[in-house]
């Protein structure tokens, strides 16, 4: 027990006085969750649009208003003709144009219809589509509005309610997922590397000709980094708490453990590929191509995975990093307990074992 | 006996890095391995710390077998690869603890092993191991080979790259470890150094030359050997590889080391051949053969 703890003295020692590595282990997580939270962003704000009125009547007048007075768009321009249309948008001043038929109002009142062109500038697709989703739902409140008092037979209101996001923030979706790459990178790259190092630095001949077990050495090398990976996954809770307004809905405590579980399990896998690569860094690359894209790609945090090929469905399920994806969702979002998450639970325990069962088997004893 | 070795093979891909090797070292022996680089002594030392397994052959290490009580060898061996193998981000006194506690054991508990070679570094204790000078590194490295009592030690090329002075000083060590009873296996290039062992081989292209005693290697020479100088090194060579009797032609330091296929050779005759080729300040006298010069007789 001695000896393991001076190995882990040993691996603490190498951390601290590694002031980049170190620096990188700790300014990531914050960096990446601010990028996520602030600049990487599906809502709109201050969309800057213009509006085309032939008409010029009260109608017309009223619904500007109420668009511009929403948060989500601010009126530019006021354009006179249909030409300038392709100009403003050219110019890149606006991201959607304001159709007004002539005569709306007489019409809206006489034919009980009237027309409103939404144009769009479909270079960026998500937000063009936003755009138009939230014009048309100012536009259908207005005439709801209208209609208060007229009964219209047969007609279907949806009422949509957006639940345990109600905003549609998309931090809250970008925590859990951030929170996975970051546990996955500084617990898988890290481990890899520093066992690697070993190898390279010509270290691990003494450790192999030493009373020292490889299961010393692994769990030795594991415990800090389990430590260092634990404090990171706090800093990215208090940041999404705290910084922005993400309440958590589960049990901290459950978070906890899951984490802890797919730390261990990165941590493994960690293992796994320093077994394999010969120098650090090759265990570098092995970590950010085999590892990183998967979690990106295929873990349903940028791309749901409903909407994959059937084959890559399927490779998502042996990502851990899908299970960790919706364990972490169902406890910060939908708060729910174990109950709900046993299954995924029990997939990401059981290939963690895997991992460690087979990194221990293919640790060599020996040089070769 | 401390190591056995018999008839171990061992080739890498293509390369036949060990070739049928035998021999023994006693208890408390300073055993030499000597043979330059690619001669197999690190795959040899490798074997023998159980960090390879041989193709072919047994060997022992204090009485444990290599394969079958490796456990029980990586407790009672010291091993000091070829190159500088300790954590440079640790200071000296961080790596001595270090290896001191994964070998179940304390600094001052041994301390009296490591004293002489230890206190030397001690004014460094504090600095990284990265920035000691190589004469440190190579004492920090045996000290920490040393800290746990080792029954055998295995010390592969220590004193390459290392200043004469430093070199020196090592050896001195060496003979004081083993006046406490421990077995040492060193390797060098150096045939300098071969001298100060009790017992050497002479290893090249993995098969051994030659095992004895310095003093009867050299015995093994078979020439009268002679050491021969002019005013120009350079032509001085030449000339003697062009003399139609020469044996073996070599420079050694300041002088070239000359033997003649002629059992009644004449040192006069030589000379004036060599006058005749325009050198001057010649001078040519009887030496004793060195290990060097056994060692290139015997890997011709």
């Amino acid at each position: 027990m001695k000896r393991f703890i001076g190995f882990v003295k040993k691996e603490f020692y190498h951390i601290f006085r590694d002031r980049r590595s170190l620096f990188i282990l700790f300014g990531m997580p914050i960096a990446q969750i601010m990028l996520f939270g602030f600049a990487i962003t599906n809502e709109i704000n201050n969309v800057d649009i213009a509006v085309l009125d032939h008409s010029k009547d009260a109608t017309t007048q009223e619904i500007i208003n109420k668009i511009s007075a929403s948060k989500y768009f601010s009126l530019k321009e006021i354009i006179e003709r249909e030409v300038d249309i392709e100009s403003v948008f050219k110019k890149g001043k606006v991201k959607a144009v304001l159709v007004f038929e002539k005569d709306f109002s007489k019409k809206f009142i006489k034919e009980n219809h009237a027309t409103v062109q939404i144009i769009t500038d479909a270079t960026d697709p998500n937000t063009a589509n936003t755009i138009s989703n939230f014009t048309s739902s100012i536009l259908k409140k207005y005439q709801q509005e209208l209609n208060k008092d007229v009964q219209i037979a047969y007609q279907i209101v949806p009422q949509t309610r957006m639940n345990y996001n109600p905003e549609l923030k998309s931090v809250f979706m970008f925590v859990p997922g951030v929170m996975t790459i970051i546990l996955m990178l500084v617990s898988a790259m890290m481990t890899s590397i520093s066992i690697t190092r070993e190898k390279e630095l010509g270290t691990m001949e003494i450790l192999l000709v030493s009373p020292l077990k490889p299961f010393q050495v692994i769990v030795g090398k594991v415990i800090p980094y389990i430590f260092l990976s634990v404090i990171n996954a706090i800093v990215i809770v208090l940041l999404s708490i705290f910084i922005f307004k993400m309440p958590i809905q589960g049990s901290l405590f459950l978070l906890g453990a899951e984490s802890v579980l797919f730390i261990v399990n990165a941590l493994s896998l960690g293992i796994l590929i320093s077994t394999i690569s010969k120098t650090q860094q090759t265990a570098m690359m092995v970590s950010l191509m085999g590892l990183m894209l998967p979690v990106i790609l295929l873990s349903g945090f940028i791309f749901p995975i409903t909407s994959m090929p059937l084959p890559l469905q399927l490779i998502s399920n042996i990502i851990p990093a899908k299970w960790f994806i919706i364990i972490l969702k169902g406890i910060m979002l939908k708060g729910v307990g174990l109950a709900y998450l046993w299954k995924e639970t029990l997939i990401l325990l059981a290939m963690t074992l895997f991992f460690i069962g087979v990194s221990i088997k293919k640790y060599k004893i020996r040089l070769e | 006996m401390s190591i056995t070795i018999s008839n171990i093979s061992k080739s890498y891909k293509e390369v036949n890095a060990l070739n049928n090797i035998s021999f023994e070292v006693k208890k408390g022996e300073l055993f030499g391995l000597i043979g330059p680089d690619g001669a197999g002594k690190t795959t040899l030392f490798r074997i023998l710390t159980t960090l390879l397994i041989a193709d072919e052959g047994e060997a022992t290490v204090a009485g444990f077998d290599v394969v079958n009580d490796y456990k029980s060898i990586r407790n009672h061996v010291g091993y000091m690869p070829g190159r500088f193998s300790l954590y440079q981000d640790l200071t000296v006194e961080e790596n001595l603890n270090f290896f001191a506690t994964i070998f179940g054991t304390t600094i001052e508990e041994n301390y009296d092993l490591i004293k002489d070679i230890y206190v030397q570094i001690e004014p460094f204790k504090n600095r990284r191991a990265g920035k000691l000078s190589g004469g440190m590194k190579q004492k920090l490295a045996l000290s920490c080979a040393l800290i746990h009592k080792p029954k055998v030690l295995f010390l592969d090329e220590p004193t390459t790259g290392v200043d004469p002075v430093s070199r020196k000083e090592f050896w001195e060590m060496l003979k004081r470890l083993q006046q406490k009873g421990i077995t040492i296996l060193v390797s060098t290039p150096y045939m300098d150094e071969a001298a100060l062992c009790d017992r050497i081989a002479l290893i090249q292209d993995g098969k051994i030359l030659e095992i004895d005693t310095p003093e009867e290697i050299v015995k093994h020479y078979p020439k009268t050997l002679y050491n021969v100088r002019a005013n120009k090194m350079y032509e001085l060579i030449e000339n003697l590889k062009g003399y139609e009797h020469q044996y073996s032609v070599y420079p050694f330091g300041e002088f070239v080391h000359y033997s003649d296929t002629r059992a009644d050779f004449d040192p006069e005759a030589l000379k004036q051949y060599l006058e005749a080729k325009k050198l001057t300040d010649i001078i040519i006298e009887i030496t004793e053969p060195t290990i060097e010069d056994t060692f290139m007789e015997l890997a011709k």
